[in-house]
């Protein structure tokens, strides 16, 4: 990647510009430093429906105006919140980012919360939720996360817990948005097509005077060392059983964090911090588990995160196989790694293949600018900048160390869906399902 | 004040930058050299879709598209896949219905590894048995997951209410818990010595490439290759109009919400107010959030977090259809509502504004899709595949400027029958 400039405006609001000049286009990115690791009980998923309600209106762009301006010169908006951050962005054709920059300027003070549109969006986001419980994959990650973090934050689902979506009222939303929604807590980046000069004159001119709030006091609590392996069940109509294990894994600003990375591309298949990947038919994981007929997949990785998150493993148990199994082929895989058993030639090939995925992602604006936003909330805003060099960096002895010390049985959380009677097995032997699924009824 | 610096006009793809060739053997191969990236995509397909495949033997298509990788005459499974992941390449294989599509992508550098292994994979593949039948379990096991899947099944019971059993579109391409253990590798042989050849198949290839050196790669690759066997497409069967509303609902156990597909059969994309349907579609359920379908279902109702409609617009008259996740209880509100917003659009011309509105979106948002090798691809894809010519996406402009407020209505009128939809439905059982 070229260079970025960063600037600290009077209300601490901190700007990062890259110029690419590639395509008549701008990314506009505005992050806030809070999450759902942020969240106290009660009020679970509250920074994830503050994000909905973003989306609900100012004075100066009533609902839906903005949707309809966006789309009318073809950019594209949208939002996300994730464990650590919440962030907006647009990404428009160059001449009319002006746009965007007024539109975060101006809802980062000003959104409504109109109370009605409040009660319209709870039913939003419970069906938001009802869609994830649809998938019994979500039942199984969510218990995953849940007996992983006792104490931390991380410890619930983004979307948050139905009954506090079902009590948390307007004031708790509005309360967490004037907390956590101003200048000096927020992060904004450009990508694209602009002069950098000018593009900061003019976020200065917007954003200068918007007023920081108080210092912002995130709630936090750290989790304290795990004491033993954790394993959670969970009991679903599934179509096959499913099994995720998550192994803590450093914080991105962490020594270990590369190694680390590198740990998961050996056992999980290459993987990129910009949410690109290849296939992973030559992973450990995959010959140990896919090849031998013990699963119909698997998957895995790290994330850079603010906390010590997890190192998450996904597999896909094949119809037939015997979860248990899985879970011993991959202890076995894991001890073969913990005792050492890795090569020069196989770093280098890990190295080689992130390299190339990240430039890879580095292709799209809109990547760019969410890589940059999110460094700097890590706390290094070089972090992404320097992601080659951290990569290579990395020795066989570090990798050897992060597994060794990583992943310990004693401080991982298994969890297994076990998939119960009803369709799932009645699907099976029913012939054509049409016949008996679907009823024509003639209106 | 002006943030940007004065930019040359976008540089659309068009017949002065697209390099067309068409081999002796019939392949048709499209390059487009971008230097602004350092990696290479290639994107195509093979006339080789489920079509060809007969009910009995549903998924036969797809399944040979995905064995194709699996070992070939030269190279094993393990060679195949460290060539492509040392080098940190894709290369994918997918069936659909008329055809069976491909795409990669690499580092420039490796544009030969991905041609050589496209070349053995569509040429030579060896179908090994026991590859297969891993293959066969791994297929099996999504399937049986699948069939948990309300959207999915909503959308399969749509599919297979809407067209009849003698129509390629009611089957699911991916085939069925039934069917799928039944082909054997000799059905495999047997579609892939028919049905893959040089006749129809399309290559784009869009990168940090010149254009004499990839086409040199290509033809090196596949300029050889015949199948005097290809047989031409079946022709599609016509679909009779529906004269009322049907309804196909799925219950399945443990589920908390109800996903609805409902709609028409629409448009292909040779019909010639296709443009006019996808302009309506765009005021239905795209444009600005959703729509008037997202407006009325989500943001005014509450009831849904994803409800919007689609043009499928495909080789044969296509669904053009809505879909929304619901709790179960608001299931007929918002089926009445967004029929309420089909009587609409399907009887009144839009307004000005809409008008204005949607002609900016669609002619607005070019420099976004064409930001990727990726959307570049794509994009050169549908001109060769549905004929649209090389210079669809210059003159495209007009063509969306030309769209009258009743074009758009004639052709929602002509699709959008309220009074008759089929109306899929899974959820809790």
């Amino acid at each position: 990647m070229s260079s970025v400039t960063r600037h600290v405006l009077d209300n601490g609001m901190v700007v990062l510009l890259k110029e690419v000049r590639n395509a008549p286009i701008i990314s506009w990115r505005v992050m806030y430093r809070v999450g759902s690791r942020n969240e106290r009980t009660g009020i679970t998923g509250v920074s994830h429906w503050v994000e909905h309600m973003m989306f609900k209106g100012t004075d100066k762009f009533p609902p839906g105006v903005l949707d309809k301006a966006i789309d009318r010169v073809g950019g594209s908006w949208n939002a996300s919140t994730w464990i650590d951050t919440t962030a907006y962005y647009e990404t428009l054709p160059a001449q009319h980012i002006d746009l965007a920059l007024e539109a975060e300027a101006d809802r980062m003070i000003n959104a409504k919360f109109d109370p009605e549109e409040v009660e319209s969006e709870r039913t939003v986001i419970i069906s938001e939720r009802q869609g994830s419980e649809n998938s019994p994959f979500f039942w199984l990650a969510e218990e995953v996360q849940a007996a992983a973090f006792r104490v931390h934050g991380y410890h619930h689902e983004i979307i948050g817990d139905m009954i506090d979506l079902e009590t948390m009222t307007r004031d708790d939303l509005y309360q967490h948005y004037k907390a956590h929604y101003a200048p000096n807590n927020a992060v904004a980046v450009a990508v694209g097509d602009f002069d950098s000069a000018a593009m900061l004159d003019r976020i200065k001119a917007l954003y200068g005077a918007l007023p920081s709030g108080e210092p912002v006091r995130l709630f936090q609590r750290p989790e304290p060392p795990q004491q033993g392996e954790r394993r959670v069940t969970v009991e679903r109509p599934s179509g096959s059983p499913l099994v995720i294990v998550g192994y803590r894994a450093p914080a991105a600003l962490d020594a270990d964090f590369f190694p680390m990375e590198m740990v998961a591309s050996l056992l999980c298949g290459a993987d990129s911090v910009g949410g690109s990947g290849i296939d992973n038919k030559t992973s450990r994981l995959y010959k140990a588990l896919v090849a031998t007929e013990l699963a119909a997949s698997v998957d895995g990785g790290v994330y850079p995160t603010i906390d010590p998150f997890l190192f998450l493993i996904y597999m896909t148990v094949r119809e037939g196989a015997d979860p248990e199994a899985v879970i011993a082929a991959l202890d076995a895989e894991i001890e073969r790694l913990r005792s050492g058993d890795v090569t020069e030639a196989e770093l280098a090939r890990v190295k080689k293949q992130a390299r190339a995925l990240f430039a890879y992602s580095t292709e799209r604006i809109t990547t760019q600018a969410s890589l940059l936003a999110n460094a700097e909330i890590l706390g290094d805003h070089l972090w992404y900048e320097q992601y080659f060099d951290k990569l290579n960096a990395v020795t066989l002895e570090q990798v050897k160390a992060a597994a060794a010390a990583y992943l310990r049985p004693q401080t991982r959380t298994v969890g297994v869906l076990v998939p119960t009677g009803g369709d799932g097995d009645a699907e099976y032997g029913d012939g054509d399902y049409a016949d008996d699924a679907m009823s024509d009824d003639e209106a | 004040m002006t943030l940007t610096q004065p930019h040359p006009t976008l540089s659309l793809p068009g017949a002065h930058n697209i390099h067309r060739e068409t081999l002796p053997n019939g392949i048709v191969v499209l390059v487009y050299e971008n230097f602004a990236a350092q990696s290479v995509v290639i994107s195509g397909s093979i006339r080789a879709g489920s079509q060809f495949e007969t009910p009995a033997q549903n998924g036969l298509a797809s399944l040979t598209a995905s064995a194709l990788l699996r070992g070939t005459a030269q190279y094993d499974f393990d060679t195949i896949n460290e060539r492509l992941e040392s080098a940190a390449a894709d290369l994918d294989f997918g069936g659909a219905v008329h055809r069976t599509s491909f795409s990669g992508k690499a580092l420039a550098e490796d544009l030969p590894l991905l041609i050589d292994l496209l070349a053995e994979a569509v040429r030579r593949p060896a179908f090994p048995a026991a590859q297969i039948e891993r293959l066969r379990g791994e297929l099996l096991t999504f399937l049986n997951i699948r069939q948990q899947d309300t959207r999915y099944r909503a959308g399969r019971a749509f599919s297979e209410t809407l067209f009849p059993p003698d129509h390629p579109y009611h089957y699911s391409t991916r085939g069925t818990l039934e069917t799928v253990p039944t082909l054997s590798v000799d059905d495999l042989t047997a579609f892939h010595a028919r049905h893959y050849g040089p006749a129809g198949m399309i290559l784009v290839i869009v990168g940090a490439v010149k254009a004499d050196e990839a086409l040199r790669i290509v033809r090196d690759g596949l300029g050889d290759w015949t199948n005097a066997a290809q047989p031409e497409p079946p022709s599609i069967p016509q679909v009779e109009p529906l004269r009322e509303t049907r309804r196909a609902a799925v219950g399945l156990a443990g589920k908390t919400q109800s996903d609805i597909v409902l709609g028409v059969v629409g448009p292909s994309r040779f019909a010639p107010d296709y443009q006019a349907a996808s302009l309506a579609n765009s005021v239905l359920g795209q444009f600005g959030m959703m729509g008037r379908i997202g407006h009325s279902v989500r943001e005014t109702l509450g009831l849904a977090y994803y409800a919007y409609s689609a043009l499928d617009g495909g080789y044969a008259p296509s669904p053009w259809s809505v879909t929304a996740g619901v709790n179960p209880a608001n299931v007929e509100l918002a089926i009445a509502r967004i029929t309420d917003e089909l009587r609409r659009l399907s009887s009144e011309p839009i307004s000005a504004d809409d008008l204005a509105d949607n002609q900016s979106y669609f002619t607005g948002r070019l420099p976004l899709q064409l930001e990727t090798n990726e959307g570049i691809a794509g994009s050169i894809l549908n001109m060769e595949i549905y004929g649209l010519g090389l210079d669809y996406l210059v003159t495209y402009r007009d063509r969306i400027y030309a769209l009258t407020a009743d074009d758009v209505l004639a052709a929602a009128r002509q699709y959008l029958t309220p009074d008759a939809l089929v109306i899929a439905v899974a959820g809790p059982a």
